[in-house]
């Protein structure tokens, strides 16, 4: 069964015609990752598929069609979404973040302490004055707050330090089995660690749909991610 | 130092009225990026109905039947401005120039509506004796209803203050002014943050009405547009969707407003826009106010 599936989704933006009639199935409770080069519409596509960006196309959660509702509708259905630029509201104190995405009337509060405990410790800073990995952290939190079907995750290694982003795919990888989980990234290392599979696009078109078992090999995905040379 | 006392805290008064105007306008261009020239309106229509209680309802002013008269005016201005947000803003969801073009709209056809109701002239708004006693502090005669207006605005920003600091609602509109499609991504209605905002703005501003009746002597329905031109003005430089920004502009703006008119007479409205254009070469996102996305 296929917790999400998109049927030629198309976007205009600016008179763009960014998103092509793409069209991919996200199982249930695997990681699918959305790979591609800069621009190619990984992050319209998340963003359409929860509304953000108007679209035109078919998108049905859990055998429900979700498209032309309003965002915070589709969220509800049970999405947590996690912004390329995390988005966190600066101004505001991490706790208060955390308790503004709160949906469930028992939130995962146990979880996401325990994926990231330093959150417990800086709960009264301002999310403005954290670091990039701590707001990461923060903004990957938010998701795993509510009991969600579906989580949306895009480019959480992004502007990292190695070593956040080690800590990123450990909490990450810790989450699968938790939801259903498409994965926008750019890592490759990442992907090869917690993708069941693979869809990967070229000019707001999907061009490739498998597993990631061959990710090293297949020169046709390198040359439609940009990779020069081998993974490593 | 008498004169020095008295201007300062006649700019202090004025400054408490401007900030009743601008409280409103600053959350709702910060929170939906509304510029909502039907503002004055609230104010306008919130006056008029205090007027109305206190003529029509009470026989005599008294300082209770005052009080009452405020909390009519601003309960009638809020459910207006909530009226006005319903009927005509949501429907223009995310069209920010027809948002701006129809409250241009509202406000004149609603101005005319009043003006064909009640005629232009001012109508004097019964307050309490106390109104025209004076406070003397060194050798300065205050008015004493400066500090009424200086404690009511001080309470509003007390109250609007906690509502957003210590309540749901308050936390959804800060971060709705921040970032008003991720608050949707989180799975929150934005628009009843939306709704809120323009209650609680049209309650400030219908209050501010009564004040503004009883500061400039008399209701009519040309009352509001220089108050609102210089809401605006305080909104830009106090940073929009920052409250107290507002507050710190408002306290600034009137100030200068009474030094500038008292020390070069007739030039304080340009003194004030020369301030409006330094802050904005200077400091574009206001005093308090966040680059927003």
């Amino acid at each position: 069964m296929n917790a999400l599936s998109i049927k030629d989704l198309n976007v205009f933006l600016g008179g763009s015609h960014v998103l092509q009639g793409v069209t991919f199935d996200v199982p249930t409770n695997k990681v699918t990752a959305l790979l591609g080069r800069n621009g190619v519409g990984k992050t319209t596509t998340l963003r359409a598929i929860i509304g953000l960006t108007p679209s035109t196309g078919e998108i049905s959660f859990l055998d429900r069609a979700i498209a032309g509702l309003p965002t915070y509708k589709i969220i509800q259905m049970g999405i947590g979404y996690v912004p390329e630029d995390r988005d966190i509201f600066s101004s505001l104190s991490v706790n208060e973040n955390l308790s503004l995405a709160v949906r469930d009337p028992l939130p995962n509060y146990d979880l996401v302490y325990a994926l990231f405990p330093e959150l417990l410790t800086r709960g009264n800073q301002r999310a403005g004055t954290l670091s990039g990995g701590q707001q990461q952290m923060v903004a990957i939190a938010r998701a795993l707050l509510n009991k969600n079907d579906l989580l949306l995750i895009d480019e959480p290694s992004k502007g990292l330090a190695p070593k956040l982003v080690g800590e990123v795919a450990s909490a990450l990888s810790k989450v699968v089995g938790h939801a259903t989980m498409l994965l926008v990234e750019q890592n490759l290392e990442l992907v090869k660690a917690i993708a069941d599979h693979i869809v990967v696009m070229e000019h707001g078109s999907v061009v490739f749909q498998g597993d990631p078992i061959n990710l090293e090999d297949d020169l046709f995905v390198h040359s439609m991610l940009g990779v020069s040379g081998g993974l490593h | 130092m008498d004169t020095f006392v008295l201007i300062a805290i006649t700019g202090v008064g004025l400054g408490a009225l401007f900030f009743l105007v601008a409280s409103g306008l600053s959350l709702i261009y910060g929170l939906m990026g509304v510029l909502n020239f039907a503002h004055g309106t609230f104010l306008t229509v919130g006056a008029f109905a205090g007027l109305w209680l206190s003529t029509q309802v009470f026989t005599n002013a008294t300082t209770l039947t005052f009080v009452a008269a405020m909390l009519f005016a601003g309960l009638v201005a809020g459910l207006f401005a909530l009226l006005v947000e319903q009927l005509v803003i949501t429907r223009l969801y995310e069209r920010h120039i027809d948002q701006a073009l129809v409250t241009v709209g509202v406000a004149l056809v609603v101005g005319a509506l009043l003006s064909g109701w009640f005629g232009n002239d001012p109508r004097l708004i019964p307050t309490p004796h106390w109104f025209i006693n004076t406070l003397t502090i060194g050798n300065a005669f205050i008015p004493v209803d400066r500090f009424l207006y200086i404690g009511v605005s001080c309470l509003l920003l007390i109250v609007l203050t906690t509502i957003l600091r210590f309540t749901r609602i308050g936390l959804i509109i800060r971060a709705g002014v921040e970032n008003r499609s991720m608050v949707t991504a989180l799975g929150i209605n934005v628009r009843l943050a939306f709704s809120t905002v323009f209650f609680l703005g049209g309650f400030a501003a219908g209050v501010g009405g009564v004040l503004i009746g009883a500061y400039q002597s008399g209701v009519s329905p040309l009352m509001s547009g220089s108050w609102l031109i210089y809401g605006f003005i305080v909104v830009v430089i106090g940073g929009m969707g920052s409250l107290w920004g507002s507050a710190l502009a408002a306290l600034l703006i009137g100030v200068i407003n009474q030094f500038a008119n008292y020390y070069l007479p007739g030039l304080g409205d340009f003194v004030i826009v020369f301030l409006l254009v330094a802050v904005l070469l200077t400091r574009p996102q206001g005093l308090l106010g966040k680059v927003s996305r």
